[in-house]
């Protein structure tokens, strides 16, 4: 062979494949954003270009309050699942090799590896009884359960982080008369807080997503965005329902676009 | 020897890894006292437990048994940051979300120095180490030698009662190694503080040192000046791991030493063999003839550019190693096989203990 290297993207069929899988990936969400601007009642035929449905939705109270609730839920699970996940990844990763540690690191990451639908049991089964207990209804259920499932989705790049860092730092710190509290707020958080960004992003974008879990532990009247929009979906499914996906999706793409550069490695 | 004052002392320090029978002591029972002001230079292989003895001091470890003391003190339990002294790290250690002057000003602002004083603490620095107008560049954007200096201007920032190093220059290429050695050299002299290095380079601690420490498996094996070490190692170790040494054998019947190679010589030793010392460029080869000269064989000869090595073997078999000069005229070398004589004056000999 002239050429013995092997490149995957010189494979006959490469371009085809590629493409294919692309249009899969993004047409139906190419077709959701389109029809989200339809002037007509349908989802599937278009009768013209109008902001119709944006307007209809931004004037529903029901969305309103949808969208309010999924964003105080979001930012205070997120804030929690952050804040824990900063602890376990200092106290996992700032430490010699322990026994039972990859039962530790199981037991933080559980929630991405039990089925959504089980803890979502648990969690109906488990508030129930409190709810019954106390009469109290608030959304603290739904911030505490968002909060559980998001904090190894926060724990992750945290701990990525501070696996990259060099030890060596933190004791040269120590050496230029920082004590443990001023080594860990001049040096180990700041070189730690785009891990901790990032962490706190990717859990603000999986807890305003959830369906699942929501579905179970929210009362009566604690619809969130995704809750209302697949009650929505049972009667009459017009674009409105597209328009707030649509936004939801120009949210996640900000917010994930933002991960990806805080995550990415310099130079 | 002058009774300068005591900057650092080591009393009796033990450091042992790992528990019972599988602990491995890094120092075993060392003992050494260094003086204010001096470039101390701690030399051994890889494992000797310099860097031990270095971390000791610094407060990043805290011995098995025995004492640190600075100034007289003891200070073997005070944390890192309670201890007058700072380190230079041999990866630096540069804070990377911080500029160079802010990298500097880091002891000082922990120490809680007034503004003032830092911002002209900090421009003496700069000015110290050449890199005024890297003031506010990030370190990533420096090179080798730059941050190199950044870490010791940081280091020595706060005017630590000692400065320890830690095989500051093992990451730079040559050229800047021997640049930073002179550096080094000015800057201590500058600032008088008392600099404590570590090293496994021992041309290194030869060139810059005033006195070294020589280390082996955790003991100190000798200390002394450059010159002492060199013309007088105190036994086999510190022969062979300073520079290049030829072992001789023989037999001493307390008032003199007969040599295995021939010659008898008037060195005081207690009855019994002995061995002993001779550097290479004691060695003189002369004619076969030269009367006293010791009959020798060339074995090879090794080029070096400046100097050339001849291996000779003696009658009884062992091989010494002189080195010569390369002559101007860049004619050859004695052929192998050539029969010359071999003489040395008897001071140069060294008698090793154990």
């Amino acid at each position: 062979m002239a050429n013995p290297s092997f490149e995957v993207a010189r494979l006959p069929g490469f371009r085809f494949i590629a493409m294919a899988v692309f249009v899969v990936l993004y047409l139906p969400i190419i077709t959701l954003v389109v029809y989200s601007f339809n002037a007509g009642q349908s989802v599937a035929l278009w009768e013209g270009f109008s902001l119709t449905w944006y307007h209809s939705a931004w004037q529903n109270e029901a969305v309103k309050g949808a969208t309010f609730r999924s964003l105080i839920i979001a930012a205070s699970a997120s804030g929690i699942a952050t804040t824990v996940a900063t602890m376990a990844a200092l106290g996992t990763t700032r430490r010699k090799a322990f026994k039972g540690q990859t039962f530790i690191y199981v037991m933080i990451n559980q929630p991405l590896m039990v089925p959504e639908i089980v803890t979502a049991v648990a969690l109906l089964i488990f508030f129930a009884s409190i709810k019954v207990a106390t009469g109290y209804n608030g959304l603290i259920y739904l911030i505490i359960a968002h909060a559980a499932f998001c904090i190894p989705f926060a724990y992750l790049p945290i701990r990525a982080r501070l696996e990259g860092m060099d030890l060596t730092l933190e004791t040269a710190a120590a050496d230029l008369y920082a004590s443990h509290w001023l080594t860990f707020r001049r040096v180990t958080l700041p070189l730690m807080l785009p891990g901790i960004i990032a962490g706190a992003m990717l859990a603000f974008v999986i807890s305003l997503d959830d369906v699942v879990i929501t579905e179970f532990v929210k009362s009566g009247g604690q619809d969130t965005l995704p809750t209302y929009m697949l009650g929505q979906m049972r009667r009459a499914v017009t674009p409105e329902v597209n328009a707030i996906s649509s936004v939801l999706l120009a949210l996640t793409v900000v917010m994930l676009t933002a991960f990806f550069l805080l995550t990415r490695k310099k130079d | 020897m002058s009774e300068s004052p005591i900057a650092v002392e080591a009393r009796n320090a033990v450091k042992a890894f790992g528990q019972g029978a599988t602990a491995v002591k890094a120092l075993d029972d060392v003992s050494v006292k260094i003086k204010k002001g001096e470039f101390f230079t701690l030399l051994g292989p890889s494992g000797c437990g310099k860097t031990t003895l270095l971390r000791l001091i610094a407060g990043f470890e805290t011995p098995t048994s025995g004492q640190i003391l600075l100034d007289g003190a003891d200070i073997t339990q005070l944390p890192p940051n309670k201890r007058p002294v700072n380190t230079v790290f041999q990866s630096y250690a540069l804070f990377p979300h911080l500029t160079v002057a802010q990298n500097i000003a880091f002891g000082l602002e922990m120490q809680g120095r007034p503004k003032a004083e830092i911002k002209k603490t900090v421009a003496r620095m700069l000015a110290l180490v050449k890199l005024e107008p890297m003031a506010d560049r990030k370190t990533s954007q420096l090179s080798g030698g730059q941050q190199q200096r950044v870490a010791l201007a940081r280091a020595l920032a706060p005017a630590p009662k000692v400065l320890l190093l830690d095989e500051p220059l093992s990451a730079l290429d040559l050229k800047l190694r021997k640049e930073m050695q002179i550096e080094l050299k000015r800057l201590q002299m500058e600032t008088g503080i008392t600099f404590v290095f570590v090293t496994h380079d021992q041309e290194e601690a030869l060139t810059m040192s005033d006195r070294i420490a020589v280390m082996s498996a955790g003991h100190i094996q000798q200390v002394g000046a450059p010159r002492e070490i060199y013309t007088r190692p105190a036994n086999r170790f510190v022969a062979s791991f300073i520079g290049e040494t030829n072992f001789l054998t023989g037999k001493s019947d307390g008032e003199a030493v007969q040599l295995d190679i021939g010659s008898k010589i008037a060195i005081k030793a207690p009855p019994g063999p002995v061995s002993l010392a001779i550097r290479p460029e004691q060695v003189r080869v002369v004619a076969a003839n030269d009367p006293g000269a010791l009959p020798a064989t060339v074995g090879a000869t090794v080029y070096f550019g400046t100097d050339t090595h001849l291996h000779l073997v003696m009658k009884d078999g062992s091989t010494l190693v002189a080195r010569m000069q390369s002559p101007a005229s860049g004619s050859g070398d004695l052929a192998k096989g050539t029969n010359v004589g071999v003489t040395f004056p008897d001071s140069a000999l060294q008698l090793l203990g154990d």
